[in-house]
């Protein structure tokens, strides 16, 4: 595994991380409250404790990586350097969006930062991950891969696996991110398969992976440097599962049926912003410190609110979205 | 272009599927980000031979064989497109689309309004389609109008060599995903085809042969057929005009109203089941045009059976329309 402990030498690197895991934590929680407000229109899904995968995943790719982010992939898109304010447009559905408005919190791009989200239907991410590695390869663009996030619910996909094989037949650069939160939705990962060893879906293709505590920020930062050295350096995907949780719901319909208080509350205090807090505050960090970046993060996303709010509205056609759907 | 110019300037005659081969090697020659996948395309040359000896030209890193795997290498084109590639990806036959429908449906045909026009995906998902070759129920089907139905694909079936040749050009160049269907009983028919390379434009329908009596509005396969008719009306003194609609996505309806205004009647012909076919789209387009005030008869429609394929040579000709079919329609008209 690289090295932690160089890591936490680094201060500017904890800060870093340090301000990212918050900002996640506070775009969504802000979201929940703009729901609770009437301010949201049509549906998203919140992250809520999953924020160390996306930050410590994204830390550790490259600015030319490419990252298909998932349905849930809010805190993805920002740690790879999506602009907060057009994230947060597009999620109050404003022309200034990242999207224009016309994808929504599902579906969140920034090219710019070579995010493609692509998160609507599970899985589906996966072959085309395969083939924006392809183009890296047929390109010679060596120090380049494509990370795709995915849920322990798409493990189950036929999309996944046949990207799976894909990916090793061609040898493509592809890092395949599993964060595993326990869930598809209300299904528990022990209804939906029959080894809860995810790590194993990779074995029959012959792809190298990865376990992760996936609310150990660092370990997860460490894990995929590491996958990521292996992958450019052989030309070959590699399979990281990170283990996490999601004490939101899955989406704002969502009113917890099929698990106990007792269960969410265990992970709340697992949860991965308060684990990296504790370890910034044992590695010389003061409570000062933190409160100042918590302070800082807090009005980046009051800023991002206030900035899409006085965004205007799209407008459109019907005849206009209709010349939309085609490129020139 | 008339059809006696194209034959004073060029007198070679060529397959459809040697048409389609000139375009996809003359596009991976001049263009670096052209390449090709699907399934045995390679040292196989392709299930209709359409790729033939291409392997050996531009090797197996641009002809690249893939597993069976549609959803696996329909989305690796869609992947490489975001990229900036221009991947020409082959399904064997159209049916499989099914397999790999979210790949084309959800993705390909979405990214680019869904991201507010940041991305585009320059992409050809090649085809073989249609009926009339025994293959049954899964590997005969002409399935465009699923195609049809879904904004952000352009959809694309030539019925010559000619056409093949210049609107595969166009398809490659085109930034959006164009499912290109050819037509699997037309790949050993025989063309004049220019050996330069030149573009038809996509949404530009033809006129294949002009007529004063009734437009009959075709495409694919189904243009042969509605010849065969055309010229065995002209010996009982009936004169149809054949309009190539070429490009179904974007749909040339000019030209199809400007024929129905002409001959002030209209046959509507395609292999695809009738109910809920394309044929009912140019129907109703016409209708709400000034070309419903210059009709003289209903607008009639012929097309397959809304079954599917049959197997036996004996069965499988009721399943599509034939000449017999089209005249009896024809001749309701007059």
């Amino acid at each position: 595994m690289a090295d932690i402990q160089g890591i936490l030498d680094d201060n500017a690197l904890m800060t870093r991380i340090m301000e990212y895991l918050m900002l996640v934590r506070k775009f969504e929680e802000r979201i929940l409250d703009l729901y609770e407000q009437g301010k949201l229109y049509g549906t998203t899904h919140l992250g809520v404790g999953e924020e160390a995968t996306g930050v410590g995943t994204c830390f550790a790719l490259k600015p030319q990586d490419c990252v298909l982010s998932s349905h849930r992939g809010h805190g993805q898109t920002l740690a790879k350097g999506a602009d907060i304010k057009a994230m947060m447009a597009e999620i109050l559905g404003k022309e200034a969006g990242a999207n224009r408005g016309r994808g929504g919190s599902m579906h969140i791009a920034a090219p710019a930062s070579n995010v493609y989200g692509m998160g609507g239907i599970i899985g589906a991410s996966c072959p085309i991950a395969c083939g924006m590695a392809l183009s890296f390869k047929m390109r010679g663009e060596q120090d380049r891969v494509a990370a795709v996030f995915f849920g322990d619910g798409a493990t189950s996909e036929g999309a996944v696996h046949e990207a799976f094989n894909l990916a090793a037949v061609w040898q493509l650069p592809v890092l395949f991110v599993c964060t595993n939160n326990g869930y598809g939705m209300s299904t528990p990962l022990r209804k939906a398969v029959n080894d809860m060893d995810l790590t194993k879906r990779a074995i029959p293709f012959g792809i190298r992976s990865y376990e992760v505590d996936g609310n150990d920020v660092l370990s997860v930062y460490a894990t995929v440097s590491e996958a990521r050295e292996y992958v450019v350096t052989r030309q070959r995907p590699a399979f990281i599962v990170e283990h996490t949780y999601r004490t939101s719901g899955h989406s704002k319909s969502d009113v917890n049926r099929y698990r106990t208080q007792e269960e969410i509350a265990e992970w709340l205090d697992k949860n991965p912003v308060a684990r990296f807090s504790k370890i910034m505050l044992a590695n010389g960090f003061s409570s000062d410190e933190l409160e100042a970046i918590d302070a800082r993060q807090s009005s980046l996303i009051d800023e991002a609110v206030a900035y899409a709010e006085t965004c205007p509205d799209p407008v459109a056609t019907p005849e206009g979205l209709g010349m939309e759907a085609y490129a020139e | 272009m008339t059809a006696i110019d194209r034959e004073d300037k060029f007198m070679r005659e060529i397959t459809y599927a040697e048409a389609l081969r000139e375009t996809l090697t003359a596009e991976m020659r001049r263009d670096e980000t052209v390449f090709l996948l699907g399934e045995d395309i390679g040292v196989y040359n392709g299930a209709f031979g359409v790729t033939k000896d291409m392997i050996s030209e531009f090797g197996s890193a641009r002809v690249r064989e893939t597993p069976i795997a549609e959803t696996a290498y329909i989305g690796a084109a869609v992947g490489a497109a975001l990229m900036g590639m221009r991947p020409v990806a082959e399904l064997m036959f159209s049916d499989f689309m099914s397999v790999c429908w979210d790949q084309i449906m959800n993705q390909a045909a979405k990214a680019h309004f869904m991201h507010g026009g940041a991305v585009q995906v320059p992409l050809v998902i090649r085809a073989s389609s249609g009926g009339g070759t025994g293959a049954a129920a899964e590997h005969s089907q002409s399935l465009e109008n699923l195609c049809c139905h879904i904004p952000g694909l352009k959809v694309v079936t030539p019925s010559t060599p000619y056409d093949a040749k210049g609107l595969l050009l166009s398809a490659i160049r085109d930034n959006n995903p164009v499912i290109f269907l050819e037509q699997k009983k037309l790949y050993q028919t025989t063309g004049i085809v220019p050996e330069e390379s030149y573009a038809i434009p996509l949404g530009l329908a033809d006129v294949k042969r002009e007529g004063s009596d009734v437009s009959l509005i075709t495409y694919g396969r189904m243009v042969q057929m509605c010849a065969m008719t055309a010229e065995k009306l002209r010996q009982n003194g009936i004169s149809c005009e054949i309009v190539d609609v070429r490009s179904l996505v974007p749909l040339d309806i000019q030209t199809i109203i400007a024929s129905v205004k002409k001959t002030r009647r209209c046959v509507i012909v395609h292999e695809a089941s009738l109910f809920s076919g394309y044929g009912a789209e140019i129907a109703a387009r016409i209708a709400d045009s000034e070309a419903f005030y210059f009709l003289d008869a209903p607008i009639k429609r012929v097309g397959g059976s809304h079954s599917p394929i049959p197997f036996s040579a004996a069965l499988e000709p009721a399943a599509f329309p034939t000449p017999a079919r089209i005249e009896a329609a024809i001749r309701e008209t007059l």
